[in-house]
């Protein structure tokens, strides 16, 4: 059982950090199940959905998740995270529902390009997802410390009904009043981690045992060098002309697009371990890790006005 | 460890995303690619490495060289963890810097030290002071322009002070920096010696922020109506919210408004088990002994200690919308939980930020202007003065045909009202 900064002989009453940012997290939850009519949360078994999935489950403990959750899937998954999520969703007994990337692209919604991440094609399945299922409130475990055009972003993220974002005119959010007003077609995303960051996340799941795929710990595993970057072998990351595969110790500090999210190297096999070496770390989780978001200054921004995660 | 939300203030250019991206910097909070990203940036810009981008991460930020919209950024020293909000200084853009100042616990003012005190800066001092940031720290950048002068650092002091002395504000200081060289941010400046105070990071560190919150007035606003109907909890009933103030134990006598009915509080629970108090900002399950008709929006407090009850309200407002405030208009109130309409009565003066003079003939308010309204909601509201709680006396008003949000109300004491 987790210790609240609580005692009577000594009534400092002070939350610590981590609590403060748990209670935050908690009201969001249950602002916006108390005033929506069909909130879905997006899990895809990284860590930060995983930490976001246990605050829900948190904020409307003893009752069970008043929630649908929803997973984009690429189509291009680590095997063990598949398992993990569906594992995850059976203990809870949520209803999960799973948008498919590749029945966007065999029904002619989005083109692939072959050997590409898909990255930027998940936003059409997840705009399609929406609209199927009237999702009016949608939860991502997206935090504003990731990156710069995330930074920007409010608790309740107003979208419009092309799902798009415009952060030129974001609504005023003020102290923790939030105004989830939409018409119909248009929705709320809504980031109940915006003020966690990569450390506060490891420290949580520190702090309340919290099991996360074991990709996420140090691990053998035969990679690639490509730009720089270790990308693990998988189905879709195959070695190409002139690469060399070796065996590395090796964890993931994200786990994405498998065609697009590298690995570190790590000697990190515990929560505790890994804490020391993300305070350690002199690059960002994204820099380190997402190929994606190499191509430009401006790559998350411009997915995100399209309505991505 | 202790948590400080700081945001920043003043007028267009005067330095604020240099001084973040400085503060950044210096104390070794920015990471390298981070850092290297910035560095392409400026080249491509032809300028020397720009910190401000740290911050300024919008291709529209970039392009006209402003902030538009807060940037949040995240940083911790072994003495504290820091939650920054680095808002935007241009006028067009006030109503997110009122967004970022609403949390904040300390409001850092910049002034640059060639313009001195400039018509934004008094508007966004009066803001942090009507938004009751507790803290204000005004720093006096850009010393390197004018020569490291003293002189020009206590003209400004001098006239900051006479202004603020009209306003509301308890905790005022003044550092002479400059954020493009770093003097006084992290490391005190070996080109002021004559400035004997402490660098703008140090008193950060050490400002006394704990005695900020009101732990005396008992105020749950019901958030949520917990009942899981399982086996395992048939009967469990609880109330969700999250303390918006005072300390709340199992055995204490309580009354739940409107209703006015009083019980007992039974336990106060959370996921991780049943604690022996709560206080703001801890979001808890309430249970109480009686089986009473509770429901969202509901207010529990103490008997002897209960917030004000009134469709009356008085209230200063900050108006967010381009489209202007409508005397007679009618609006979505929401305050705490609860959610009702409200009728603007009256406009009862517009502030001038400049001289702080009102005007009580003032037809309506525009975007970023500030004034005091009469309001009247269909509903009660169960509120305490925003001096007093920031929580239970602050609402946000929503134009129901386009739902934006246009106002953020801060209450007044009733006694006031007429
Ligand atoms: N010489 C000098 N220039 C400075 C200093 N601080 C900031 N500047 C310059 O002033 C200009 C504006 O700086 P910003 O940090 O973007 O100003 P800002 O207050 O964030 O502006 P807005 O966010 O748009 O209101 C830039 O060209 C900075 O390089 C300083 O201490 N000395
Ligand atoms: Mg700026």
């Amino acid at each position: 059982m987790t210790q609240l900064d609580t005692s009577p002989s000594v009534p400092v009453y002070q939350l610590s950090h981590l609590r403060a940012l748990e209670a935050e997290s908690i009201h969001i939850f249950r602002e916006v199940v108390a005033t929506f009519e069909r909130p879905v949360l997006l899990f895809s078994g990284g860590k930060d959905s995983v930490v976001m999935l246990r605050l829900a489950q948190k904020a409307f403990w003893p009752a069970r998740l008043p929630l649908t959750v929803m997973h984009i899937d690429t189509g291009h998954n680590f095997p063990e995270v598949l398992e993990f999520r569906d594992r995850k969703v059976s203990e809870l007994g949520v209803r999960m529902v799973v948008a498919s990337v590749q029945a966007s692209i065999d029904a002619g919604r989005v083109a692939d390009e072959p050997g590409r991440s898909r990255n930027r094609l998940q936003t059409t399945t997840l705009l399609d997802a929406i609209a199927e299922h009237r999702f009016d409130a949608v939860f991502g475990g997206a935090r504003r410390d990731e990156e710069k055009a995330r930074a920007k972003e409010r608790v309740f993220s107003f979208r419009d009904e092309f799902g798009q974002w415009d952060p030129k005119n974001q609504r005023p959010e003020l102290w923790n009043l939030y105004n989830g007003r939409h018409r119909p077609g248009e929705h709320i995303r809504v980031f109940p981690l915006s003020n966690w960051t990569e450390l506060d996340i490891w420290r949580y799941i520190a702090e309340e045992g919290i099991e996360i795929p074991a990709m996420y710990y140090a691990h053998r595993r035969q990679v690639v060098r490509r730009d720089g970057m270790l990308m693990g072998l998988c189905q879709w990351i195959q070695p190409g002309e002139g690469e060399e595969v070796t065996e590395v110790t090796v964890r993931y500090r994200t786990v994405g697009d498998a065609t697009c999210t590298a690995a570190v190297e790590s000697a990190a096999a515990t929560p505790e371990e890994v804490i020391a070496e993300v305070a350690a770390t002199r690059v960002t989780e994204r820099g380190a890790t997402r190929a994606d978001d190499r191509f430009s200054e401006a790559a998350m921004e411009d997915r995100k006005k399209e309505g991505y995660f | 460890m202790e948590l400080l939300r700081f945001a920043t203030a003043g007028s267009v250019d005067d330095g604020k995303s240099t001084l973040i991206g400085r503060l950044l910097y210096d104390s070794k909070a920015i990471f390298e690619d981070q850092m290297e990203a910035v560095e392409r940036a400026s080249v491509q810009r032809g300028e020397e490495t720009n910190l401000a981008l740290l911050v300024d991460g919008l291709r529209a930020e970039r392009e006209q060289g402003i902030t538009i919209d807060v940037a949040y950024r995240y940083f911790a020293t072994p003495a504290r963890s820091f939650v920054i909000a680095d808002t935007p200084g241009h006028v067009q853009y006030t109503r997110n810097m009122v967004t970022g100042a609403s949390t904040a616990d300390l409001a850092l003012i910049l002034v640059d030290a060639r313009n001195g005190i400039v018509e934004q800066s008094r508007r966004h001092a009066f803001l942090a002071s009507l938004l009751r940031v507790p803290h204000l720290v005004v720093c006096i950048n850009k010393m390197d322009l004018v020569g490291y002068d003293q002189e020009v650092f206590e003209a400004i002091k001098a006239e900051f002070r006479a202004f603020a002395m009209r306003m509301d504000v308890t905790d005022l200081s003044f550092v002479p920096v400059s954020a493009l060289h770093g003097d006084n941010v992290v490391h005190r400046s070996a080109a002021m010696p004559w400035y004997e105070g402490s660098s703008l990071i140090h008193h950060l560190e050490q400002v006394h922020i704990a005695s900020d919150r009101n732990l005396i007035d008992v105020r749950f606003p019901v958030q949520y109506v917990i009942r899981p109907r399982s086996d395992e909890h048939h009967d469990f009933r609880g109330y969700a919210g999250q303390l918006a103030g005072g300390v709340l134990r199992p055995g204490d006598e309580v009354v739940v408004l409107p209703s006015g009915w009083s019980t007992v509080v039974e336990s106060v629970e959370t996921a991780d088990g049943p604690v022996h108090e709560a206080f703001a900002p801890m979001s808890v399950v309430v249970r109480l002994a009686d089986d009473l008709d509770v429901s969202r929006g509901d207010l529990i407090c103490r008997p002897h200690n209960r917030p004000v009850v009134g469709q009356d309200l008085e209230a200063m407002v900050c108006w967010l919308d381009e489209k202007h405030l409508q005397p007679g208009g009618r609006y979505a109130i929401q305050h705490t939980t609860r959610s009702a309409r409200a009728v603007v009565k009256e406009l009862i003066y517009r502030l001038d930020v400049n001289t702080l003079h009102r005007d009580e003939g003032a037809p309506t308010l525009a975007l970023n202007e500030i004034g005091r309204l009469s309001l009247r909601t269909t509903a009660p509201v169960f509120y305490d003065e925003y001096r007093r709680n920031r929580s239970t006396g602050s609402f946000i008003l929503i134009d129901e045909a386009t739902n934006a949000t246009v106002a953020a109300g801060m209450l007044l004491d009733p006694a006031h009202v007429g």
